[in-house]
C-alpha cells in the first residue's frame, strides 16, 4: 500500500509543462506547439484507455517478444568474483534486436489512434530507424527516416534493412551529418508536415511529452525486471546498471525502481577518455543548455554552440541526454559514471566468451564498467544490467577496433 | 508593469499614425564575414529598411531552411561570438544608425552566456528587442520582466497552427509586434505562399491588439504587396542572405533587393 502511494509520487514527474525540476520543458518553434499539445492530451487519455493498453500489451507480447528473460549470468558472475550475482535483462532478444521496438510499437499504435498516416524518425546507428520502419509496416503507416550521411556510410546494413521494410532513408548532409543533425532535420520535416505526420522520436529526449511518453513505453523493462528478480531471488536487486545515450533503456529499467531501495547507476560513453574532449558524457562533462526542444545537460563550446559527441557506439553518440536523467543526477537519485571505448570492447568480448551472448556496444559500456569496478561492489551484491541490444550491428566496428 | 520605451515601439507608433507598412530585414551576423555585415546594415537602412533583425548564428537552427543554415555554419566557422554582436551595434549606433535593431537568436547561446548578462549587454549596445524562435511564452514568461525592465521588446511568434485562444494569449505576452509565420515549415524563399495566408492573417489581426508582421518564405515584391494588404509589414531573411552569395564580399545585390521590397510596400499606402 505504502509503495503504491510512493509510485504515484514518482509518476507526478514531469509537471504539466513537461518539467523535471528545472529540466525538460518545450523549447520549440510555435508551429509545433499545437501538435505537442494534441499529442500530450491524446497520450494522457490513452494511458488510461483499457482498449489501447490491451492492444499494446498484445503487440508487445506476440509481436515484439515480451516479456524478455532475466538471465543470471553465472559464468560472468564467477569470473568477476566477490560472490556477485549478475542478471541480464535480455532486451537483445526483442524483435529487431533492441529495446527500441518497445517505444516504436507504442508510438506506432499511438499514431494510428491519432489518425496519422505517416511517421518520421531520426536515427543514429539505425536501430531506432529499423524499429520505426518495422512498426510502420505493422500499423500500415508510411515511414521516412532521417539519418546523417556519415552514419549511413557507417551503418550500411541497417540502411538496407530499412529500405527492405519499405521506409525511405533520407540522408542528412547538414552540420556534422550524424544523429544530432538527423534530429534537426526530422523536426524541420515535422514543422512542415505536422498535420499529417507523427514524429516517432526514439529516445527520452526532445520537447514534452516525448521524454515522458517514451519513458512510459520503455518502463515495461523495469516492470518485468521487478517481477522476475523477485521470483528468482525473493527480493529486490541491490544495483541496476544501464548505459545512457539519450537514456531510454536506462529510464525504462530505472523508472519502476525510483522509489525502492535500489542503487541506480547510469553509464555514459567516455569515448577516448573523459578528459580528452572526445566523448559523449553530457551528464558528467556537459553544462545546462537547450537543444532539440528540451533543457538538459549539453556538450557545448564557450560560445554556446553544440559540440560533437564521440563514442565507438553510434547509439550513445549524442551531445545531450534526456531531461529526466539530468533531474535524477541533480537530485542524486542516480549515479552517473562512464566507460571508454576500450571498456566497451572489453565488455563485449567478456560477455561473448563467458556467456555466448554478443551484446551491442551500447550495453557493452555497462558491462565494461562493471568488469573494471567489480571490486568496488559489496560482496554478494545482486546486480541487474540492461542488455539493451544485440551486437550484430556492431561486428564491423568490433572487427576493425583494436583491444588494447 | 512599466511601459517599454525603445526605437521599435516608437517606430511602430509612427507607422500607425502615418499608416505606413513596415519592412524588417534579417541578416546573419558574420556571414560571409563581420565586415560585410558592418557594411550591409547601414546600407539596408538607407535602402528603406525600417527594422533590422540581426541573427546570431547557432549550430542547430531548428526553424531555419538551407540558406540560413548555411550562413549560420559559415559565421560559426568565422568564430562569431555574442560580443561581436554587441560591439557591432554599439559601433553602428555611434556612426548614426537610427532604425530599431532586434536580436535574433536561438535560446542556447544566450542561456550559456547568461540571460541577464545578455539582456544588459543588448540594452547597453543599442538593441531594441529580441526574437527567440525556440522560446514559446510558456517558457519565456519568467524572463519577460527582465526584458521589460531593460526596455527590450520580446517578440513572440504565431504560426498557422496556433489556435485562436492561444493567439490572444501570445499577443498579450508579445511586446511590440507579433511575428506571424506565414507557413508550416522552415525559413527560406518560396515561389508561392499558402493560399489561405490572407484569411488566416485577418483572423490574427482581429485577435491581436498589437501590429502583425509576416515572415518565412517572403521573397519578392508581389508577395510583399499581397501580405501588406492585411498585415502591418513583412520580414525578409533568406532572400536577402541568399543575395550575399552572388558576388562574394559585395552587399549591392542584397541592398537592391531590399530597396525594391521597401518601395513595393510603401507605394500602395
Amino acid at each position: 500500500m505504502r509503495s503504491e502511494r510512493k509510485t504515484k509520487q514518482a509518476s507526478a514527474k514531469p509537471d504539466q509543462g513537461g518539467h523535471f525540476g528545472i529540466f525538460g520543458g518545450r523549447f520549440v518553434p510555435e508551429t509545433l506547439m499545437k501538435a505537442l499539445d494534441e499529442l500530450t492530451r491524446a497520450y494522457l487519455s490513452l494511458k488510461h484507455n483499457s482498449k489501447f493498453q490491451k492492444e499494446l500489451a498484445y503487440y508487445l507480447s506476440n509481436y515484439a517478444g515480451r516479456p524478455t528473460p532475466l538471465y543470471e549470468a553465472q559464468n560472468l558472475s564467477r569470473a568477476l568474483g566477490r560472490d556477485l550475482r549478475i542478471f541480464l535483462k535480455r532486451e537483445d532478444l526483442c524483435h529487431t534486436g533492441a529495446h527500441k521496438i518497445n517505444n516504436a510499437v507504442g508510438q506506432g499504435l499511438l499514431a494510428r489512434y491519432l489518425g496519422k498516416k505517416r511517421v518520421i524518425a531520426e536515427t543514429g546507428a539505425g536501430q531506432h530507424g529499423v524499429a520505426a520502419a518495422t512498426a510502420a509496416r505493422l500499423f500500415n503507416l508510411s515511414c521516412d527516416v532521417y539519418m546523417g550521411a556519415e552514419d549511413i556510410r557507417r551503418q550500411a546494413l541497417n540502411v538496407y534493412k530499412m529500405s527492405l521494410l519499405g521506409a525511405r532513408v533520407i540522408p542528412v548532409d547538414s552540420g556534422s551529418k550524424t544523429l544530432k543533425d538527423a534530429t534537426n532535420e526530422a523536426i524541420r520535416d515535422w514543422v512542415t508536415n505536422v498535420e499529417t505526420t507523427h514524429y516517432l522520436l526514439g529516445s527520452v529526449v526532445g520537447p514534452h511529452p516525448y521524454p515522458m511518453l517514451v519513458r512510459d513505453f520503455q518502463a515495461v523493462i523495469g516492470r518485468e525486471t521487478k517481477v522476475q528478480i523477485k521470483k528468482l531471488t525473493r527480493s529486490l536487486p541491490d544495483f541496476l546498471i544501464a548505459c545512457v545515450g539519450g537514456g531510454s533503456n536506462a529510464i525504462g529499467l530505472f523508472y519502476p525502481f525510483l522509489n525502492e531501495k535500489v542503487k541506480l547507476i547510469g553509464i555514459e560513453a567516455a569515448g577516448k577518455g573523459i578528459q580528452t574532449g572526445e566523448h559523449a558524457a553530457s551528464l558528467r562533462k556537459g553544462t545546462i543548455g537547450v537543444l532539440h526542444g528540451m533543457k538538459s545537460f549539453v556538450l557545448q563550446d564557450k560560445n554556446g554552440q553544440i559540440q560533437l559527441a564521440h563514442s565507438i557506439s553510434a547509439g550513445l553518440d549524442y551531445p545531450s541526454v534526456g531531461p529526466e536523467h539530468a533531474f535524477l543526477k541533480e537530485t542524486g537519485r542516480v549515479r552517473y559514471e562512464s566507460a571508454t571505448d576500450q571498456d566497451a570492447l572489453l565488455g563485449f568480448h567478456l560477455l561473448t566468451l563467458l556467456e555466448g551472448i554478443m551484446p551491442a556496444l551500447e550495453p557493452a559500456h555497462a558491462l565494461g564498467y562493471l568488469a573494471k569496478r567489480a571490486k568496488n561492489f559489496p560482496r554478494g551484491s545482486k546486480i541487474v544490467i540492461c542488455l539493451s541490444g544485440r551486437g550484430d550491428k556492431d561486428l564491423d566496428v568490433i572487427r576493425s577496433a583494436k583491444l588494447k | 508593469m512599466k511601459a517599454v520605451h525603445n526605437r521599435l515601439v516608437q517606430k511602430l507608433r509612427e507607422a500607425k499614425k502615418l499608416r505606413t507598412k513596415l519592412f524588417c530585414a534579417y541578416v546573419t551576423l558574420g556571414f560571409p564575414n563581420l565586415s560585410v555585415t558592418e557594411k550591409l546594415i547601414p546600407a539596408l537602412e538607407s535602402a528603406g529598411v525600417d527594422i533590422l533583425e540581426l541573427g546570431f548564428p547557432f549550430s542547430d537552427p531548428l526553424a531555419d531552411g538551407p540558406t540560413i543554415q548555411f550562413a549560420s555554419a559559415e559565421a560559426i566557422k568565422n568564430g562569431i561570438q555574442l560580443k561581436d554582436a554587441f560591439r557591432l551595434i554599439r559601433k553602428l549606433r555611434k556612426n548614426g544608425l537610427q532604425i530599431p535593431v532586434l536580436f535574433f537568436s536561438y535560446l542556447n547561446p544566450m542561456m550559456h552566456y547568461g540571460v541577464s548578462r545578455t539582456v544588459r549587454q543588448l540594452r547597453q549596445s543599442g538593441f531594441d528587442g529580441l526574437i527567440i524562435p525556440d522560446l514559446p511564452p510558456e517558457e519565456g514568461a519568467m524572463w519577460e520582466p527582465w526584458f521589460k525592465n531593460a526596455d527590450l521588446s520580446l517578440i513572440y511568434l504565431v504560426a498557422p497552427t496556433t489556435e485562436e485562444s492561444r493567439i490572444r494569449k501570445i499577443s498579450k505576452h508579445s511586446n511590440g509586434f507579433i511575428y506571424y509565420v506565414s507557413l508550416r515549415g522552415v525559413t527560406g524563399m518560396r515561389r508561392s505562399l499558402p493560399s489561405d495566408l490572407l484569411k488566416k492573417l485577418k483572423i490574427v489581426k482581429q485577435l491581436a491588439h498589437i501590429p502583425v508582421l509576416v515572415g518565412f518564405g517572403v521573397s519578392n515584391e508581389k508577395q510583399a504587396r499581397a501580405i501588406c494588404r492585411v498585415a502591418d509589414g513583412i520580414i525578409v531573411g533568406s532572400a536577402i542572405v541568399e543575395k550575399l552569395n552572388i558576388r562574394p564580399g559585395k552587399v549591392d545585390p542584397a541592398v537592391h533587393l531590399a530597396s525594391r521590397l521597401a518601395c513595393a510596400i510603401k507605394k500602395r499606402s
